[in-house]
This record gives structure tokens, C-alpha cells and sequence, in this order.
């Protein structure tokens, strides 16, 4: 096996007494796109800059590409593209200008930084407005000059904290395919979120983080068979004394629980015919049956029910 | 525990953005022609006077610093003044801005130390202070040449460069005090205000506080003469806590030959003696004020520290 791009163990950030990451393990092998997913407050944002040295860890310790981001921060930064939160660009210049000033404070210069620009700039179709005042640029505009600075100093890891946060669907689906091309790359990809859909379609592994602790972890499929006992999510609107209690009974259903009038049924496969004859077989009156494949979405609820919030 | 790589990486880049700028900007534009009209203003007037006396004084030149016409200040007067106010505009936006922006984690993202970025933003606006007080010293000596007709002497443009180099330094003190409150304070407007504060303290205020404290500091005894050189000194100690009074003894020594001390506190041995008169050579004006001199530097060094050690442990989340 080859060795982890990134690495922590038991990598720990109090502020005060409050615990925003918890002795957390964490690898993340080359070309790996791994999403961090938690609620406000979870840690996403600490783990990350504790990743990138931009903030010291209490106890713990951390490597990105092999670099101790503590003492050897310059070169974690030169390996590592970051794109925080509500990435800012200064608002006077230019695409192009903001982005010549990042090459220079990589070390890059002239002609071969400009080439570099122009050649990320294409890639995120972006090559268009990159004389325009960043002021006039959308949301979107700003994500993708983000990722176009990220291709321009040429690093093998990228870290976006929230990056499709305020992007409207249409601009989300783009942003994806990007993400999805610079996996094709080979580049290592750590994101945080928390629209679990977007996850779900993009990332190899997720972890599911709570109160600073990694609560879960693992593929996102494995994930749905091993929390929700199934794949399948099947809604269910019946009328009648003890539906719930015969539809769990049907074999291949994991787990059968009330949400807003309706029932919630996670099973291992499409059971809507098992589930019908079910309820019918019980004396119930079957309003409604709808099926869809789980979603992480149904991984999270799920797994947050037990858990205290910790925002 | 060791850090490595340069604490200067990106220092170049930095100050060239920021240098760009400064001089861009529509804020220091406006500064710098009121520095040119009030200061041009200044001189042309005391030029028109003090050409009456050409040849009587060796140091006519130095005197179009130095000799204001009532009710104008003196051009040395204006730049007490107008210095520390170029500088706060250049610097009390310079960190706080960055997070206001939402730039600073992307910048510290790159392979910089934030040891680059303060000193980039610091040796920036170092920069533009001396550009445009260079600027302005040209531009005073060009007019005095063309007014009086006749050129300065080897001693006159040593002693206003030295002059020249006192005011940068002057403006460093408040460039260091204003980016210090750009660390503290989020806001950029509470850092200007904070810094504004301080400037109107010391060139309005500092003068009666140290009048109104001095007694109760310390008491003088009317029948004992070292008690009251006792106060004359705390006096002068309180004085030169500001850089207000560090500057103008410094221009003081430097712009009047004739100074040996009896305007600045400190006597030398020959005035003791009572005996010599007349002007000073350039070094002893030099060593004279030698003291305000480290005082101001070291206030700039206390200062850019303070700045340095917090904004080294500031969180970069905004
Ligand atoms: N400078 C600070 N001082 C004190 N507590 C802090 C500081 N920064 C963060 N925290 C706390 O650390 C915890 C983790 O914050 P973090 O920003 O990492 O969460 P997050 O998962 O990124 O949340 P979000 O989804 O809101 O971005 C929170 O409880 C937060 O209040
Ligand atoms: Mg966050």
C-alpha cells in the first residue's frame, strides 16, 4: 500500500477548554477525494488548518506529503492548494492580477507564471473575465479563480473547505465535474461540506464528524449498509393499528421508524412489494409507498439522531 | 521548536503589491497633496522672509525649515504633524484589511511565513513615507535655489538629509503604532480612530499632561536646587515619552547650528564654561541629539514587536 498523503494522529485543538478536534486518526491515500462532513461547529475548518500549519495543534501531530506541517510549513503550502470558507480575492484587481500576485508569492515569475495562469485559467473557464475587476465576479466566479490558483502553483493536494456553499445547483453541478477532473488528475482532494449529496457523488470516503470526533468513516457505500442496515429507504404513508410492527417483519427490512405522519423503512433491497402486501395483510390501508436509494443524507440523520448536536 | 525555510519568503512580492498599492490609491493621493500644498505653502512664505537676511546667515537654507511665519508653523511644524497622519492612513488597515477581505488564510496558504507579510506591508509603506518625503525635500531645496538664487552649502544638505532621514524614521514610529492597531483591532475604522487618538494626544495634549503631572510626580522644593533639577528632568523624561518631542529635538539639533542644548535639556561642557558660542560642526549636532535619535528607533522596534509577537498567535480564521 502506498503511503498516506495525509496523515493525523490523535491530532487534538482545544481553545480554552473547549475541544474543537479530538485526537483525531485520520489518513488519506494519493488521488483519494475524501469528503469531511459534519455539522456547524463539527471541527471541519480546525482540522484543516491544523492540516496546512495555519493553526497550531494542541497535542497530536500531523504529515501532508511527508512534510510536518508544524515545522515545515513552506513546504506543505508549496505541495497543498487551500481554498478556504468564503474564499476572498482583493476586489480592485483583476482575476489576473490577484493571481499574479499568489504566483509571486510562490516564486513564480514572468512568463512562466503567466502561462501557468492563462492555462488554469482555461481550465476552469474562467480565461474570459480574467481582466475584469474580481468586484464584478459571482460567487461562482470566485470559487472556480480559487481552483484556478490552486492548478496554478501546480500542488498535488487540494483542501476546500465548503466549496459549494452559496453556489446555486447549477454552478454546484459544474464545480463537481471540475472536482471530479482534477481527481482524474491524479490530485488528492480533501474537502469539508456539508451538502451531503454532493459528497455522496464525488468522494471515495467520507468521514462523519461530531463534536471535534470522527463518528464514522469509510466508503460511502459501506456506510449505508453498515448504518442503516440497507441501501434502500423505502417511505411508507399506511393507516392502521400496528403497520409499523407487521412491515418489520418483513425479511430484508432493517429498521422501520416514524418521520413526519409517514414511516421510514431502510431495507436491503427494493422490498415495495414485500412492504405493500404487508400492510395489507395486517388490515392497514396503504396510502403512499415510495422508494429511493439511500442517500447520505439518510446515513446522517441517522447518525445525528443519537448524537447531541454540537452547534 | 524549529521552523524552516526563510522567515523573508514573499517579503519582495508583498511589498511590491502593497507599494502598488499605496501609490495607487486614491486615499494617499489626497495626503499627498495636502503634504505638498500646506508644506509648499509653508516654505514659499518663510522663503520670502528669510531672503532678507541672505548673507547675514550661513544657514539660510535651514532656515526655510525651520522659521515659521506667524500664524503658519514652521515647515518642520507642518511635518510634526502631517507625518504621523501619512502614516496612519498607510497602516491601519494593513492587517485587519486582510481579514476584512476575506484574503488572509488564502494568502497565509501560500508558502509564505506571516513574518513576510507584516514586514512586506511594514518596508511598503516605509517606502511611500520616504518616497513622498524625498519628494518633498527636493521640492523645497528646488524652491529655495530658484527663490533665493544661490545654492545650499555642503554642510546645509548634509544637515537637512539627516533631517530627511529623521522624519522617515519619525514616520516609521507611527507607521509601526498604526499597523499594531491594524493586529488588534478588527475593525479598520476602530484601529484608525485608536491611532488618531494617540497622534492627537501627543501633538495636542501631551504638552499639558506633562505640565499637569509633572508637580505631582515629582514635587519641587523651593529651597533646593537639586529637587527642582529633579523635576525639570522628570519634566523632560515625561516630554520625550512622546515621539512628537523625539522628532521636533532632533530637527531642532540638526536644522539650527547653533543649538548646543539649551532648548533641549542637556548642557554641554563648553556651555557650562560659559565661553564658546556659535555654530556646532554637523557631528557634535549629531551626538547632541543622539539620544532622541536611538529613542525613536527604539520606540519603531518596541512597537513593530508588540505587532509581531500578536499577530503571530492571531487565529487566521476570520
Ligand atoms: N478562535 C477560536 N476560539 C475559540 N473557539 C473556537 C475558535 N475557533 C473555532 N472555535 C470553536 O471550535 C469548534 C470547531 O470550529 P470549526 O470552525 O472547526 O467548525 P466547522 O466544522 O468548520 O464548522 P462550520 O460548518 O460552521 O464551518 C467550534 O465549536 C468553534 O466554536
Ligand atoms: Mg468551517
Amino acid at each position: 500500500m502506498s503511503e498516506p498523503v495525509i496523515r493525523a494522529e490523535r491530532l487534538t485543538k482545544k481553545y480554552g477548554n473547549a475541544v474543537a478536534v479530538d485526537s483525531l486518526d485520520l489518513q488519506i491515500e494519493p488521488g483519494e477525494v475524501f469528503g469531511l462532513l459534519g455539522p456547524n461547529g463539527a471541527g471541519k475548518t480546525t482540522t484543516i488548518l491544523m492540516l496546512l500549519g495555519l493553526t497550531e495543534p494542541t497535542s497530536g501531530k500531523a504529515t501532508v506529503a511527508g512534510f510536518d506541517p508544524l515545522r515545515q510549513p513552506l513546504e506543505v503550502k508549496r505541495r497543498a492548494g487551500y481554498m478556504p470558507d468564503q474564499v476572498g480575492f482583493y476586489d480592485n484587481l483583476s482575476g489576473l492580477e490577484n493571481l499574479r500576485y499568489t504566483a509571486k508569492l510562490c516564486g513564480l515569475r514572468g512568463q512562466d507564471a503567466d502561462d501557468r495562469i492563462q492555462a488554469a485559467a482555461k481550465r476552469v473557464k474562467l480565461d474570459y473575465a480574467m481582466r475584469k475587476p474580481v468586484r464584478t465576479y459571482s460567487r461562482g466566479m470566485r470559487q472556480r479563480l480559487g481552483i484556478a490558483e490552486i492548478l496554478m502553483k501546480g500542488a498535488s493536494i487540494a483542501i476546500l473547505d465548503e466549496p459549494t456553499s452559496g453556489l446555486d445547483p447549477q454552478a454546484s453541478r459544474e464545480f463537481l465535474e471540475l472536482i471530479r477532473s482534477l481527481k482524474n488528475d491524479g490530485m488528492t482532494i480533501l474537502l469539508s461540506s456539508h451538502l451531503l449529496e454532493m459528497v455522496q457523488s464525488i468522494c471515495d470516503r467520507v468521514a462523519l464528524f461530531n463534536r471535534g470526533k470522527i463518528g464514522l468513516m469509510g466508503k460511502v457505500g459501506d456506510l449505508m449498509s453498515n448504518v442503516l442496515g440497507g441501501t434502500h429507504v423505502i417511505r411508507v404513508e399506511a393507516e392502521g393499528a400496528n403497520v409499523a410492527a407487521a412491515i418489520a417483519k418483513v425479511p430484508g427490512v432493517a429498521r422501520v421508524a416514524p418521520e413526519g405522519g409517514r414511516l421510514r423503512v431502510e431495507a436491503s433491497g427494493d422490498l415495495r412489494g414485500d412492504i405493500a402486501r404487508a400492510v395489507v395483510n395486517a388490515g392497514g390501508d396503504l396510502k403512499m409507498i415510495d422508494a429511493g436509494e439511500a442517500s447520505l443524507e439518510d446515513v446522517y440523520t441517522r447518525y445525528f439522531e443519537g448524537v447531541p448536536n454540537a452547534a | 521548536m524549529p521552523r524552516e525555510g526563510s522567515a523573508f519568503a514573499g517579503v519582495g512580492a508583498v511589498m511590491m503589491k502593497e507599494l502598488a498599492d499605496n501609490l495607487s490609491s486614491t486615499r494617499m493621493r489626497l495626503l499627498e497633496g495636502l503634504i505638498f500644498i500646506t508644506g509648499a505653502g509653508a516654505v514659499y512664505s518663510t522663503i520670502g522672509a528669510v531672503k532678507e537676511v541672505i548673507g547675514e546667515d550661513p544657514f539660510i537654507f535651514l532656515r526655510v525649515f525651520t522659521t515659521g511665519i506667524p500664524p503658519l508653523p514652521s515647515f518642520v511644524g507642518f511635518l510634526g504633524f502631517l507625518i504621523p497622519i501619512i502614516a496612519i492612513a498607510l497602516g491601519f488597515d494593513g492587517v485587519n484589511g486582510e481579514f476584512n477581505r476575506r484574503t488572509m488564510s488564502r494568502i497565509l496558504a501560500q508558502p509564505i511565513y506571516r513574518d513576510g507579510l507584516l514586514f512586506g506591508k511594514f518596508l511598503a509603506g516605509l517606502a511611500t513615507i520616504s518616497m513622498a518625503l524625498t519628494a518633498l525635500w527636493l521640492f523645497v531645496i528646488g524652491l529655495g535655489i530658484w527663490m533665493m538664487g544661490l545654492p545650499p552649502s555642503t554642510e546645509e544638505v548634509m544637515r537637512s538629509l539627516a533631517f530627511l532621514v529623521a522624519s522617515i524614521a519619525y514616520g516609521g514610529v507611527w507607521l509601526a503604532l498604526a499597523m499594531l492597531f491594524s493586529v488588534i483591532f478588527r475593525s479598520a475604522a476602530t484601529a484608525a480612530l485608536a491611532a488618531l487618538s494617540v497622534w492627537l494626544l501627543f501633538a495636542f495634549f501631551w504638552q499639558m499632561l506633562v505640565v499637569l503631572l509633572t508637580p505631582i510626580i515629582a514635587p519641587a522644593d523651593p529651597y533646593s536646587v537639586a529637587s527642582q533639577v529633579h523635576t525639570v528632568e522628570v519634566g523632560l523624561g515625561l516630554s520625550r515619552l512622546s515621539p512628537n518631542t523625539l522628532f521636533s529635538e532632533t530637527a531642532l539639533a540638526f536644522l539650527n547650528p547653533a543649538e548646543r542644548g539649551q532648548n533641549l535639556g542637556v548642557l554641554l561642557p563648553q556651555q557650562l564654561q560659559g565661553a564658546i558660542s556659535g555654530p556646532l560642526p554637523f557631528a557634535e549636532s549629531v551626538g547632541l541629539v543622539w539620544p532622541q535619535v536611538a529613542g525613536l528607533f527604539a520606540s519603531f522596534i518596541l512597537l513593530f514587536t508588540i505587532a509581531y509577537v500578536l499577530f503571530q498567535r492571531q487565529e487566521v480564521r476570520a
